[in-house]
Parts: structure tokens; sequence; C-alpha cells
């Protein structure tokens, strides 16, 4: 990988633009500038949310993007939907260059790729019925009027498992369930072709979970819609994605299809990630052998130096401090697995011994 | 003798809708040393439960029994209360960051929780002995962080310093609230790790409330499953994964997405969890059951044992063999659903069945 701010290609994602990719995002970076105090307040600083990050979504197709709190998958997805600018780098959808579009260069745009937010409570407007909020994507884009819009609207409700009588009734009248269904055909209601999805079922137990998984699985049967899955629960992202993308500090650790990177995990951040996970089974989760990362994701201000993970990793040697390692594919893997590290963990590798270093700081 | 038995307890809210029944008659024992994990979803009253068994539920209405250590927690008068509390029985919550004072240093807030069980130590001492319980927990240079704010911890320090606080006076049970639900992956390995050491270091009792199936596999002895206010089922931790008796058990087990189905379609339970104020009739998990039949309409069925051994329990109608998951079970469950059912019950499977995925009516 180089300098993300040389602005240069950082991996091998194909130039030209294939018939089933639908969004292709180059190199793209995203800093928050940090204001000092004073009157004068002058940019000290960039918290580094996004720094060089490259990946495509396929047509009809789910990528799962995981990574924990703060790693930058929250402001990744933002910037590939166009709700904020980007620092450098390009969104392509279908091919067109979308990144930092002016309002109304971005509208067409708009309807094409939706968001589903993490917290259904917060994500609908209490003071307002259901049958407008859904409707409104229709009224923004002048598309369906009158007694069509309210048509359209049930239909959208009886698609995701609402009972279209509920047409007049307000948000708190619903379950957490229901909320996310309601946030799901107002995503739906343009037809867009991708959605991404922000820890959509985060919020939800696990019995509700399943019933909008599931529902999810359908309309993207139907509909051919394209999905970006953000979420912090391995298994739901395992389950739903076709490929998967791994984030640590705002860059891309490891990115391949979901079996090859859950079986073979390279980077040992993945690696950690996984065998972290709980399983809902006690003989695996009594064999596995957990790696304890020790200490705490670094600050995104003032990240580390080479490999961003060379800090908590059980693997790292001097080379990882100084040096950044490229996202390519390593010997024996297929050219769709990409990992960044300098040490690949192999197969059978305990990392879990080297992990156990006491803690340091 | 067990450290901590609770029997028949009852927590309800009297509310302008109506009486809210948040417990409905549970029973359980915490032994010394060993793991207790409640499982259920939001509303089920795990948290109310263990919140009654501390004096936390002002305005509720409780009855039972809950033997502490030779003591009947409920009734106990606030000043007995405030001398358990802390000192026997310590709690987590799962924000650490509403559970701290955000005005006050880490260490002082642990120093507090000495000094207030224990006058006889001095300033100094109680400081000292904040340093050292940080660096048990694991937080690097507890010299110079005992003097940090909350706000200057991730959350994963911040829920170590509440661990900290919680194993201060060495409690002898330790209540946890889903301790990591708020937590990263990496880091609620890191926390249930030091938990668990902990636990082996003192001989501690842990009751962890959590709904998630995954840390119980985790770090539980014995699990109880909760629904609707009542136990729905109790057992040791393979007996609940392996050999799950009650529906809703197995209902929970099957909606998790398990790596070796990806991309299978989830069976979710279908419909949502009752409103507390307005409970169904008989067993309360009737209209979600794939497995109605008529006396669950009308009859509440109570914790049997089911044949497996050891102590595990159901409150199920069907056969006491009915354990597990394999296919001969599953035919024995349908044949006894088809001999006990007929009209009423029929009407519920059907409408069960006509709205696999759907969420049912609006909530009350």
């Amino acid at each position: 990988m180089t300098d993300s701010l040389t602005g240069q290609a950082i991996n091998d994602v194909p130039a030209d633009m294939s018939d089933d990719t639908l969004v292709r995002v180059d190199n793209l970076v995203k800093y928050f500038p940090v204001r000092g105090t004073g009157m004068i307040s002058r940019t000290v600083a960039h918290v580094q949310a996004v720094d060089g990050v490259s990946l495509t979504i396929k047509r009809g197709k789910t990528l799962g993007l995981v990574g924990e709190t703060g790693c930058g998958k929250s402001t990744l997805a933002r910037c590939i939907a166009g709700l904020i600018p980007a620092t450098k780098g390009k969104v392509y959808f279908e091919g067109n260059d979308i990144t930092n579009l002016s309002r109304n260069a971005m509208r067409p745009y708009r309807r094409e790729i939706q968001m589903i937010f993490q917290d259904p409570y917060g994500a609908l407007n209490p003071r307002r019925r259901v049958g407008s909020i859904i409707g409104e994507p229709f009224a923004i884009h002048k598309t369906e009027t009158g007694q069509e819009r309210k048509r359209a609207v049930q239909g959208l409700m009886e698609r995701v498992g609402l009972n279209p009588e509920h047409y007049n009734r307000f948000p708190a009248e619903f379950s957490g369930g229901q909320r996310q269904r309601i946030g799901v055909a107002r995503a739906l209601a343009l037809r867009p072709k991708l959605i991404i999805c922000d820890e959509p079922v985060s919020a939800l137990d696990v019995s509700i979970q399943a019933q909008v998984l599931n529902l999810l699985a359908d309309l993207q049967d139907d509909f051919g819609l394209s999905y970006l899955f953000i979420a912090h629960d391995l298994e739901v992202v395992r389950h739903v994605s076709d490929s998967v993308t791994v984030m640590y500090l705002g860059r891309v650790a490891e990115s391949g299809p979901g079996d090859q990177v859950y079986e073979h995990p390279r980077h040992p951040y993945s690696a950690a990630l996984l065998s972290a996970a709980p399983a809902a089974d006690p003989d695996s989760a009594a064999a596995r052998q957990r790696i304890i990362l020790t200490g705490d994701v670094p600050s995104p201000i003032n990240p580390p130096t080479g490999c961003r993970f060379h800090p908590r990793c059980p693997k790292a040697q001097d080379l990882c401090a100084t040096s950044e390692p490229a996202l390519e594919a390593k010997a024996g893997d297929p050219t769709t697995h990409l990992a960044a590290c300098h040490f690949p963990v192999e197969t059978g590798e305990n990392l879990a011994r080297a992990g156990r270093r006491e803690q340091q700081l | 003798m067990s450290l901590l038995e609770v029997t028949d307890l009852r927590v309800s809210f009297p509310t302008a809708d109506g009486v809210v029944q948040a417990v409905r008659g549970v029973s359980f024992s915490v032994e010394r040393g060993r793991t207790l994990g409640i499982v259920g979803e939001s509303g089920s009253g795990k948290t109310v439960l263990t919140q009654s068994l501390l004096g936390l539920t002002p305005g509720g209405q409780i009855s039972g029994s809950a033997m502490f250590d030779g003591v009947n927690l409920v009734g106990l008068g606030s000043k007995q209360m405030q001398r358990i509390r802390g000192r026997d029985i310590a709690v987590i919550f799962q924000d650490p960051l509403t559970s701290l004072h955000p005005l006050y240093k880490v260490g002082w807030q642990i120093e507090e929780m000495i000094r207030a069980h224990d006058k006889s130590i001095t300033r100094k001492q109680a400081t000292e002995r904040a340093i050292e319980l940080l660096g048990h927990v694991g937080i690097p240079r507890p010299r110079e962080r005992v003097n940090d704010y909350p706000h200057q911890f991730s959350g994963g320090m911040r829920q170590r310093a509440m661990i900290a606080m919680a194993i201060s006076l060495s409690p002898k049970l330790i209540i946890a609230d889903e301790p990591t639900t708020a937590l990263d992956a990496t880091v609620q390995a890191q926390i249930l790790d030091l938990m668990l050491r902990l636990q082996k270091e003192s001989d501690t009792a842990l009751l962890m409330i959590t709904h998630d199936l995954g840390v119980v596999a985790d770090i539980a002895d014995n699990v109880m499953v909760m629904y609707a206010g009542r136990a729905a089922e109790k057992a040791t931790k393979r007996d609940i994964f392996y050999q799950p008796h009650h529906p809703y058990t197995k209902g929970l087990l099957e909606s998790i997405p398990h790596s070796s189905a990806a991309g299978d379609r989830l069976k979710p339970i279908t419909g949502q969890p009752p409103s507390l104020i307005n409970l169904p009739s008989g067993c309360a998990f009737h209209p979600r059951c794939a497995y109605v039949m008529d006396r669950c309409l009308s009859e509440q069925p109570n914790l049997t044992p089911v044949e497996s051994a050891g102590e595990h329990r159901s409150a199920c109608f069907l056969p006491a063999s009915a354990t597990g998951l394999s296919d001969e079970v599953e035919s024995l469950r349908k044949h006894t659903v088809e001999l006990g059912r007929s009209g009423a019950a029929a009407k519920v499977a059907e409408a069960i069945a006509a709205a696999p995925e759907s969420e049912g009516s609006v909530i009350v």
C-alpha cells in the first residue's frame, strides 16, 4: 500500500468496470479536522477515520464490513452514500464518478443508494405517521402522488411484513423489530440498487433479528439488491455476506470471499476478531483457542507507524513498525483473498499463546 | 447449602395501565464459586429479577424469599441492605459510562466504595488498594491512571474499573447485568477472560444476565432461560445447548445464525414477546409456539424434571423425553402435538403457520 497522501491506487482492484460491479471505491480517504481551542480555532490535527480504502460491491451481492468501534466502517458507508464529503479518493457507481457531487447532481444517485440505520427508535420521526415516513422518498423525488402514493406505501408495508392498515399509526406504537421493518420499507420505496445497512439488527433480540435478516434476504432475491452490510456480530455478517472486508483503524486489514476469510484468516487481527466472537456452542467455546489482544485500539488521530495493528499484534516484528504492508493475495490464497500483513497467519498456527503476553503499554 | 436460594420470587409494578407482572414466581439457586447464566429477551424480567434482590426496584411489590447466606433479602430494611450491597453482593452494569460518576476520578470512586464499608481504613490505604485493584484487572500504569476521570478511559477500561470496584471488598456474589454487551468482540473476550480468572481466584459466585447465548456458552455452569417473567427452562449449560426441551429455548438456539448454515434461511420465532400487563392465558409462550396444544391455552405449565441426567427442568407440557434437536425427538413432538391439539389450539397453530415471517399484530 502506498502512502495514502500520494493518492495512488493501493491495490489490484481492476481498473475496468466489469459488468457485475455496482460500486467501486478507490483509495477513499476521510479526515476530520480537530480544531484547537481559542479565538481562532486552527486545525491542529486530523482524525484519520478512513485512510485509503478500496473495495467493490457486486450487483445482487452482499459485502460484509466488520471491525470494531472507531475503525471507520460507518464513516466509509456515509462517504459512499454521499452523506459526508470524502477528503480524497473516488466512489464510482455503475462506472460514474459520484464523489463529492453537488446536491443536484447527486439527486439521481440518492434514489439508487439508500440506508438502513442501527437504532430503529432514533431513525424514525416520532411525531409523524408511519405512512408519511415511508412515503417521504416519494414526496422528495415527486414520483407518486395522492392515492397512488398511499397504495404504494401500503404495498411496501405489506412487503416488509407490516399490516397495511397501520398506515396511520405512530412509530411509538410499534416494537423494535417492526420499526426496523418501517426503516426497510422506507429504504425500499424508490427501488434502489444498493442498500447500506449500518448495524441493522444490533438493537434487536435474537428471535426478532432472525426475522429481519430473513426479510433482507428475501428482498435481495426479489429486487436484485446489493447490500453493504455493516455489523459487529461476526456470525450475522457471515450469514448474510458473499464477501467480507475487515477494517482496522481506517484501513482494510483483510478482504475476500466469506468462507475464505472466516475459515482461513491471514491477518492476525481478523484471526483475533474471529476467535474472540462468542460462539453459541459450549463445546466449541471450550475447544477454541481464544486470542486475547492486549491493550486498546490506538487513537486514529495519531495512528501507529507501519502496520497500524503492530502494537497489539502477537506476531509483530521490527519490520511491521516501519513498513506499511500492502493489501495483496498471499501465497496459496485465491486472488480474491487479500490481506495486508508482512507475516500472514498460516493454517494451524497457534496465535493464542503468543497473544497471552502480559499486558504492556 | 447454596449461597443464594431464591424461592417463588414475584415482582409487580402497579401502573396507570394496569399491573406489570415483571417476575412471576421464579426459583433458582447459586452455589459458591459457580456461575448461573440467566438468558432472556428484552422484557423477560431478568434485570428486574436481580434488581429486586438488591432492593433497587422502588415501587415494585415483591413477594417470595431470597435467602442469601442466611439472610432473607426480600423485605430487608434499607440500612441492612446497604451493608450487604457492595460488601457481600457486588453489581456490574451494562453501561460502564453511566455507572461511573463523570466528575470524580476513577480512583476516588473505588476508594469511596472501600471507605463506605470499612471506616477504619485511612484515605492513603484506600488509594493504595485502588491502585492495586486497577493493576489487578489489567489497567496499565495504575498509579497514574488512578487519577484519571472516566472519560479518559476507553469502554473496556471503564468496565475493568467497574470490575475493580465490584471485587474491591471480596464479595461472595457478583451480579453482572449484560457486562459485555456494550463492548467490541475483542474487548468482550478480554473482560470475560478477566471475570473467569477473578472468579477462580476468589471462589466468588457469579450471576450473569445476558441476552447473548455466546456469552453463556462461554462462561456459565448452569443456565436459566426466562420468558415473560417465568423460568422456561433450567439446566446445565450443556443440556440447554444440546438437549433443549422447551420450545422457546429451542427457538432461541435455532434463530442464531450458525456458521455451519451460512446463507440458509434462519428460523426465527414468530410473533413477539407479550405485554407483561396483559399476558396470554395458560402458557405465556403459546401464541408463538409451533407445538401449541389445547391445554397450553388454559393451564400454566410448571417447571418439572425432564428425562436427562441431573437437574434439568422445563416448563412445558411436551413429554419429558422430548429433549434435543434430533429428528426422532422432533417426530415425537409432532406426534404428541397431533394428539393434544383440537379446536382452539389448532386455530392458534394455523395463525402461527400462516404468518411465519411477520411479527403478528401491533403491540399493546
